[in-house]
């Protein structure tokens, strides 16, 4: 808690600084007028300790996220079983299997589900929750931790842990029998029919956590002053969250919203593991991720699953863009009109 | 001042009369009724994994959803006396331990040169790490994969910690930046007016001015590695290898009928990430404010 206003009061004080400084060469150039070395050789040592600095990141992410790419793209074109060089050239046939595979159709018809749902169902509860904790409350900073502890643990245990639960026989059914609402309870949670709610619901449990902390984070960057000038203008709590904390909130809720969509259509790990790899399919859980990993190497068909990456890879980037622009400016918009209104 | 600007408007509200007084519905039970259900919605599941461990699987078979009754310790100190538990818990250790350091050096790195040098290809370099946000490992896990049975890095576990680092790498740059760029300016000039060149002025003085920063991604970095279960999936298929994710699914896919055992197992899998996590907690709230900002 202590650090944190000493950093956004140093981030105020350098978006001054470089405001003052202009284009960062000038901080330089003083310092050569002075005279300590010609200007020639300060930028050969600049150049210098770039390379030095910068070099292995560049390296290592080049290697290891640029490369798998363009490899991708290349080896889509083949038809290729993962011994030796690709040779069976097939152009876009990988493409055509794929576009047209209803299997496939289902997976890209549950990641935007998936996208939807989230967003309508995470968004607002993410928002009602970061409030809540943001306030002073008895025994906030354990309510904190607590309910951060779903984001924590990793998919695995969660998805271990869920699918020992979740059967018709298993520990939830159970559970809601005891309670003696709902009589005998045999929900199939797993089953066709539940399956993508289910999902929904661990997704929501294991994500929360991490909008609320992106959520609450934003929040510190709301100057209190703003709160108390509506306090005294006899703004009621809720219009203040209206119309003071929405609005300043929207830079934070814009970021949580390309990290959930981008984040759904690369979904994995839970139905994966919840399921099962011969599951997903069936109880109408499968994403584009599984299909991928069904289809890749792990069934020899190298040249098909990099295809697939690269589907994958081309629909999220689409989705990124689009929301980019058009999210994006409108969200903008948006929060200048309110701020006018706010003023008036 | 701040008390000021508080004082004020208490000292309207009691001439205009208490019942104007904007109403805080947090103030309430009904929050911490709120607060209760949520929280136990949260830790359920992983109450279950925990309390089952210390059932055994007749209990668990007759009624799922009961408590330990008798209480037993047998199968977490079997497991614990396990090699395998070990070996997985240090290869884990080893995995997470040694990407959260080259994350943070060559992020750190990476970000100073972005945040106080000013060159030609800064802004290339800056959206090739930003672009990077775009390639989930999911995406890029089959060619991953491919290119390292090349270079004969599959089975290894720096097969697993390299491309970990180059994933992670453009999350802590973008957290990173807005750190480094808060340093000002004058400490970085009266350094150099004391003779500091800008490499020992990085070693001496970013380093510890970022701090919250580094921590923050240090703290996500390592949760991360801990849990990550796709790029060891694809990469390690020599069991000695297993980190604890690949352990627990192997250890289900073994012991499937053995539930109380496996949920021991994932039990004890969990522990030092939701340590690690909780003891910095403040931290990474403090940390991500930064990166919100813009």
């Amino acid at each position: 808690m202590s650090d944190t206003p000493q950093a956004s009061s140093a981030l105020e004080s350098s978006l001054d600084g470089n405001t003052t400084v202009g284009g960062g060469t000038d901080s330089v150039s003083p310092l050569t007028a002075v005279g300590r070395a010609p200007r020639l050789r300060t930028s050969w040592r600049e150049r210098f300790e770039i390379t030095l600095l910068s070099g292995p990141a560049i390296l290592v992410f080049v290697a290891f996220v640029i490369a798998p790419v363009i490899a991708a793209i290349y080896y889509g074109f083949y038809r290729w079983k993962g011994f030796g060089p690709p040779t069976d050239f097939i152009g876009l046939h990988n493409y055509k299997v794929i576009l047209s595979d209803p299997e496939f159709h289902r997976a890209v018809l549950h990641n935007f589900e998936i996208v939807a749902l989230s967003l309508i169902i995470q968004g607002p509860l993410a928002i009602l929750l970061a409030l809540l904790l943001n306030r002073k409350m008895r025994g906030r900073s354990i309510i904190r931790v607590l309910v951060f502890v779903p984001w924590v643990v990793s998919e695995v245990i969660a998805g271990t842990g869920l699918s020992l639960m979740l059967p018709v026989n298993g520990a939830i059914n159970a559970l809601l029998t005891k309670m003696q609402i709902f009589g005998d309870v045999h929900v199939s949670w797993l089953g066709p029919h539940m399956g993508l709610w289910t999902l929904m619901a661990i997704l929501t449990w294991k994500y929360l956590g991490f909008a609320i902390i992106l959520l609450m984070a934003g929040l510190q960057n709301i100057p209190e002053e703003l709160y108390e000038a509506a306090s005294i203008d006899g703004a009621s709590y809720w219009q203040m969250q209206r119309r003071i904390t929405l609005p300043l909130l929207g830079p934070t809720i814009r970021i949580w919203a390309f990290l959930s969509i981008i984040g759904a259509l690369q979904l994995f790990d839970l139905p994966w593991i919840v399921w099962g790899e011969f599951n997903v399919d069936r109880d109408g859980v499968s994403t584009m991720a599984t299909y991928m990993a069904h289809y890749g190497p792990r069934t020899g068909l190298y040249g098909y699953g990099n295809a697939v990456a690269v589907v994958l890879f081309v629909i999220s980037l689409i989705v990124a863009v689009l929301y980019q622009r058009i999210v994006l400016s409108r969200d903008i918009s948006g929060a200048v009109t309110d701020g006018k209104k706010k003023k008036r | 001042m701040t008390t000021a600007s508080i004082e004020a408007p208490r000292g309207r509200r009691s001439r205009n009369g208490s019942p104007r007084k904007p109403k805080d519905p947090w103030g309430s039970p009904a929050v911490y009724f709120i607060a209760l259900v949520i929280i136990g919605l949260s830790l359920a599941p992983v109450a279950y994994i925990v309390l089952g461990g210390f059932r055994d699987n007749s209990q668990l078979t007759v009624n799922p959803a009961g408590l330990p009754n008798p209480w037993r310790w047998s199968t977490y100190t079997h497991i614990l006396q396990t090699s395998t538990f070990w070996r997985e818990f240090t290869n884990s250790v080893l995995a997470a331990g040694v990407t959260t350091i080259l994350v943070v050096a060559l992020g750190l790195s990476a970000s100073y040169v972005l945040a106080r040098y000013r060159f030609r290809g800064r802004g290339f370099m800056f959206g090739l790490f930003a672009a990077g946000l775009m390639f989930p490992i999911t995406v890029a896990i089959t060619p991953l994969f491919i290119i390292l049975n090349k270079i004969h890095l599959t089975d290894s576990l720096i097969g697993v910690i390299l491309p970990q680092v180059a994933f992670a790498l453009p999350t802590t740059i973008i957290i990173l930046v807005p750190f480094l760029q808060a340093i000002p300016m004058e400490i970085e000039e009266a350094a150099a007016v004391d003779g500091c060149s800008r490499l020992s002025f990085y070693v001496r003085m970013v380093l510890p001015l970022s701090l919250p920063g580094v921590l923050t991604t240090g703290i996500l970095t390592f949760v991360a590695s801990w849990n990550s279960y796709l790029l060891p999936l694809f990469v390690l298929s020599d069991p000695s290898k297993y980190t604890l994710p690949l352990g627990v699914q192997q250890f289900h896919s073994a012991h499937g009928s053995d539930t109380a055992a496996v949920l021991a197992f994932t039990s004890l899998s969990m522990i030092p990430a939701l340590v690690f996590f909780t003891a910095f907690e403040r931290r990474i709230v403090g940390g991500l404010q930064g990166a919100v900002k813009g």
